[in-house]
């Protein structure tokens, strides 16, 4: 049972759908890497074997009753996260590529930069992580066209292994990108007035299951995130060119 | 022409009877029902009063009559389609925001039966 939180308290949360054969390596790995820090698989209503597995490793387990997709799923650990009192919250994927012992420095990052969100990066500097030729295609696009709305480069746009505070925890516990969060959240977090640092981590290649991004969804993918990423700058416009308020209004 | 208009005629009462049998058998809730049921009565009284078909032609510019029929049944399905996209739109963050409220409250209560015991 995950106790409530507190100042300086830490959560791991793990969106999982379908990962018996990676879930239990990623929970137990996090365990030695994060000793005493609650890890919370949060169940996407996978049709395997992945909350007995996450469970039998010592997880807490949140399931979901429907399919949400890794955007709902997130947010639903992000809001428990928050009504537990969590301070900071890190999420690993529960594939397995992302290596557990990056947890305490993104955690470190996190207390010492006081900034709301630290990415995981894969590019920050070379550390022989490799992206599909596809996926690379992608990131390098993105990073040309977040670097004018973020106002900084972000080498990783597309990581999933992102730390919060309780500052953002607040924010996407209300609103969170549904499908393909990653991109789109930076820009959430901009229109705030966050800010956001990256620090370098290994990833591995994934060896159970199946990236939810085939190649056809490619498109699909590049299509959905740019209108997001659209949609939040218009928004980001109407709030910074209103006029503001009179103090009695 | 004529024709045009007859078979459109047709389809607009059978489109009226469908939609009206849905709402009897409660297949189809009122407020959602009531976009096909405008539609389906536009088209029937622009497939009949051929003056307002007319009417309508000269006003919009549209060189022909069955393509101002065509153009005007068009743009009432597609705002049809629009707002039933907004309406599913709104359903599925409603369903979303329901689905992580009951697992979160059942994760509660869980912890607190766990407490109890």
């Amino acid at each position: 049972m995950i106790h409530s939180g507190g100042p300086g308290s830490l959560v791991v949360i793990v969106p999982a759908f379908n990962e018996e054969g990676a879930i239990a390596g990623v929970v137990r790995s996090l365990h030695e890497s994060v000793p005493g820090v609650p890890v919370l698989v949060i169940d996407d209503c996978s049709s395997d074997g992945t909350i007995a597995a996450a469970r039998a490793a010592g997880a807490e387990i949140l399931p979901l009753p429907h399919h949400l997709g890794l955007g709902g799923c997130v947010q639903a650990g992000y809001k428990l996260a928050y009504e537990l009192g969590f301070e900071y919250v890190i999420r690993v994927d529960g594939d397995g590529q992302h290596d557990a012992r990056d947890v305490p420095r993104i955690f470190e990052k996190l207390k010492s930069s006081g900034c709301e969100m630290v990415i995981g990066s894969r590019f920050v500097s070379e550390n022989g992580s490799r992206a599909g030729a596809v996926r690379s295609l992608g990131i390098r696009f993105f990073r040309l066209v977040l670097r004018p709305i973020l106002g900084k480069p972000v080498h990783d746009p597309t990581s999933g292994f992102v730390g919060v505070n309780r500052r953002a925890l607040d924010v996407f516990s209300r609103s969170f990108p549904l499908e393909y969060p990653e991109i789109e959240a930076l820009v959430v977090l901009q229109r705030k007035r966050f800010r956001f640092e990256e620090v370098p981590c290994k990833m591995h290649p994934r060896t159970t299951g199946r990236s939810s991004i085939t190649a056809m969804k490619s498109l699909y993918y590049i299509a959905h995130v740019l209108l997001g990423v659209f949609v939040n700058v218009l928004k980001y416009e109407h709030r910074t060119h209103r006029a503001p308020r009179s103090p009695g209004g | 022409m004529d024709h045009l208009l007859n078979v459109t005629a047709v389809l607009s009462v059978l489109l009226l009877a469908i939609v009206l049998l849905s709402l009897r058998r409660a297949h189809i809730r009122p407020e959602y029902s009531m976009s096909w049921l405008l539609a389906s009565v536009v088209m029937l009284v622009l497939s009949r009063e051929r003056s307002v078909l007319e009417f309508v032609r000269l006003h919009t510019g549209v060189p022909d009559t069955p393509l101002t029929l065509f153009l005007m049944a068009g743009s009432v399905f597609l705002v049809i389609f629009f707002r039933f996209s907004i309406i599913i739109s709104h359903l599925r963050d409603d369903n979303i925001a329901l689905a992580q409220r009951l697992a979160i409250l059942e994760y509660h209560i869980q912890r607190l039966r766990e407490h109890e015991n």
